[in-house]
């Protein structure tokens, strides 16, 4: 057993898990969205094991690093980390349904990752042969999961409302019935990101304090961070703007996918659309 | 007159202090952070410049999008969101302080029924057993509470954590503490760029204006090495450098490895492994020349463009070397050279000649063989030179802000008040954050309280 091959059990079990909490999205049956959660932990346990396999085959290759140092090896961790964070949410909150808008952005991950990309392992150039490469890819993986989560949810608030209308007296029935309340979904999307915005800021700082420790400045204007720093702002915004009326809500929810989607360009559109430090796996020193 | 003015100076101040205005603030930063991204920054390459209409070359310069970030109008937005976080604590912190320092300890009637939490217990003793009873209750089940009488009832309060309150003023004053940091390095520190040729010393690098400045010592670079995997890729950039005062080294300065993510330090100022290259100035480069059909080579001593022609009227002339080839022809390795060579009247041909793979020179199959031989060049190492003492401050900033962002999101305030009356007492909770969590706790309390017997 190889960790490319667990990776490939991973992204099975996270597309069989999309579709059976889609079956349950249709059927409403409880035992179809327990199943969906199952299948879903269960990928999470092959990709725990396959991430820490992957971490042991970089050592006896002789080029031991954690596995966090390019593309595949990110987009791999971001997958995972949106699933632990969506088990949290799901055993925390018993809001399962939330399953289906959250599993599938960690499949499209993976996904992407196993058919797309080039899976292997490759030697630390000097850039990134530190111990802050753990700490600040930890930190700003776990806080943009979160943001994903938030995104699923609010996508859902969205839905719910376009179909249902603000009134919520009136119960629209069929597939509405399954999402929780809007006041819970709300309230949800606000926990999210109540997780996400501290790792976030962490992970911001980790970089900016391994930025001055190797470069000798803290804060340089790269792309890359002005971009974290325009998510920060982003969800700055949203936390300010739920104690001012008029912004729960629908525009909390359209902030917070809007927030995920400047996440998503700060992550790959940096890379793929502008230059910068963060290349990688370049040759940069 | 004298009121207009006042209402005037209101209005400034509730524009300052107002929400809308934080609001307005975050998201104008965010979009206008993007051009900086998408436009270059800094000094502008020839090849963009060609690329833009003078007319609009002239409005982005104009409105500093080449240099944005530190452009009039993104410093005052910076400006302007200080002086928003500034004014929302004045107008904010004294309500807090007293919310924490005068808890409410009497509920009125009015208040009583705004309460999602409550919880009544009937009790058959006196109401002096009752708050007796229940004050040391709540004190072993929560925290001690203050007793106020009044109207002939006793109010017990308790609370947990009212400091926490404070949290969010401390992630908006950590903001501060950073900007401050940052204007102390931008006013104290300097950062900056050196080269050294391996065997040669520096007293002095460029900073980033341009302007030479004296470091007040001296650097020598010991040696300057690339170590490469496999693959070809890069493994580590070396420089040995010796720190020297008074042209002797210092102690503990002497042989110091400095390589990317691990920095020299010395005086407060920090080096900074960041490029390397060859020092060309002065070197020459050695070509071999061997006739196919047999004969002698000829080693030629050459610089970089200048052609040299041979005796059977071929020219060739060298167009850069490498001392590693790899990253650039896969699956050789060690010195090559780019040469460019034109046989009398002939077409220029241009390829690699490698130092390490003479079969691979002679395999081109023409008269002529061409080796690379090596070069008598030194190797320099670009040092990225910095100081800041600002960036202590900047950590400081940074520590609070973690510690208040978790005081903030992760803590709340929870108050309990009972309120004792003839035969009943009434059991009220509240919390600033994360009611769900509080809830269980609350339930937990109140039932133990419904249980007790008086």
């Amino acid at each position: 057993m190889n960790s490319s091959m667990l990776f490939n059990v991973t992204t099975f079990a996270y597309l069989i898990s999309t579709v059976v909490f889609f079956a349950f999205l249709a059927s409403k049956n409880k035992s179809i969205g327990i199943a969906g959660s199952f299948i879903a932990y269960a990928g999470l346990a092959a990709q725990t094991v396959a991430i820490a396999l992957r971490w042991k085959e970089s050592y006896d290759m002789g080029v031991g690093h954690a596995p966090m140092s390019n593309l595949y090896e990110s987009i791999v961790f971001f997958s995972w980390t949106i699933i632990l964070l969506f088990a949290y949410i799901d055993l925390r909150y018993k809001y399962r349904i939330i399953g289906a808008f959250v599993v599938p952005f960690a499949l499209l991950g993976m996904a992407w990752a196993q058919l797309g990309m080039n899976t292997g392992i490759e030697p630390l150039v000097p850039a990134l042969q530190s111990n802050w490469l753990l700490y600040h890819v930890i930190t700003c993986f776990l806080g943009y999961a979160a943001f994903a989560v938030a995104c699923g949810i609010s996508m859902m608030y969205l839905i719910k409302t376009a179909i249902e209308g603000n009134n919520s007296s009136a119960q629209a029935g069929g597939l509405m019935s399954m999402f929780p309340p809007l006041k819970v979904l709300d309230d949800l999307n606000y926990r999210s990101i109540m997780i996400g915005f501290p790792l976030l800021t962490l992970g911001i700082i980790t970089g900016a304090a391994w930025a001055n420790y190797a470069w000798g400045t803290y804060w340089s204007w790269d792309p890359k961070e002005t971009w974290s720093l325009i998510v920060w702002f982003v969800y700055a915004a949203f936390l300010h703007a739920r104690i001012t009326k008029g912004w729960v809500g629908k525009r909390a929810a359209w902030l917070s996918v809007i927030g995920f989607a400047a996440t998503i360009f700060c992550y790959l559109g940096v890379n793929l659309f502008l230059s910068g430090l963060h290349s990688y796996g370049g040759s940069k020193m | 007159m004298a009121t207009n003015d006042k209402s005037f100076a209101t209005s400034v101040w509730d524009f300052f202090c107002s929400l809308k205005l934080t609001l307005f603030l975050l998201i104008s930063l965010a979009l206008t952070s993007i051009i900086g991204t998408v436009l270059p920054q800094g000094t502008l390459a020839p090849e963009y410049v060609a690329s833009i209409s003078p007319t609009r070359l002239q409005i982005y310069s104009k409105l500093g999008f080449f240099d944005m970030y530190h452009s009039w109008w993104f410093i005052s937005l910076l400006y302007v969101f200080s002086l928003n976080l500034v004014s929302c604590s004045i107008k904010r912190l004294p309500h807090v302080f007293k919310f924490i320092s005068e808890p409410t300890l009497v509920l009125g009637e009015g208040a009583r029924n705004s309460f999602a939490l409550k919880k009544e217990l009937t009790f058959s003793g006196s109401v002096e057993q009752g708050k007796e009873r229940l004050t040391a209750f709540l004190g072993k089940e929560f925290s001690v509470p203050v007793i106020t009488e009044q109207h002939g009832e006793y109010h017990l309060f308790a609370q947990k954590t009212a400091w926490c309150r404070l949290g969010v003023y401390v992630v908006h004053f950590s903001i501060l503490v950073i900007f401050v940091g940052a204007i102390i390095g931008s006013l104290a520190g300097y950062k900056g760029f050196v080269t050294i040729v391996e065997g040669s010393s520096v007293n002095a690098f460029q900073k980033q204006n341009g302007q030479q400045m004296p470091l007040g010592f001296e650097v020598l670079c010991e040696k300057f090495n690339v170590d490469f995997y496999a693959s070809g890729a890069p493994k580590e950039f070396r420089s040995i450098l010796t720190v020297l005062e008074n042209g002797k080294p210092v102690p503990g300065y002497s042989q110091i490895k400095v390589i990317v993510n691990e920095p020299m330090t010395y005086k407060g100022i920090t080096f900074y492994q960041s490029s390397y290259g060859q020092a060309s100035e002065g070197s020459e480069h050695f070509i071999s020349v061997t006739p196919r059909n047999g004969g002698a080579a000829e080693k030629f001593a050459v610089r970089d463009g200048v052609a040299v022609t041979l005796k059977d009227g071929t020219v060739f002339k060298l167009l850069e070397a490498t001392q590693e080839v790899r990253q650039f022809a896969p699956g050789f390795s060690g010195p090559a050279a780019r040469i460019e060579v034109t046989p009398k009247g002939g077409a220029p041909l241009t390829f690699i000649a490698f130092k390490n793979f003479p079969e691979v020179n002679a395999q081109r199959g023409d008269a002529l063989i061409f080796g690379y031989e090596g070069t008598n060049a030194k190797q320099y190492t670009g040092l990225q030179v910095a100081k800041d003492p600002g960036v202590w401050v900047v950590w400081l900033g940074c520590t609070l802000m973690v510690i208040g962002i978790g005081v903030a999101f992760f803590m709340s305030h929870k108050r309990i008040w009972i309120v004792v009356t003839k035969g009943h007492a009434r059991i009220y909770g509240n919390a600033s954050k994360n009611q769900a969590a509080f809830q269980m706790q609350f339930e937990d309390i109140s039932e133990k309280f419904q249980e007790i017997k008086i």
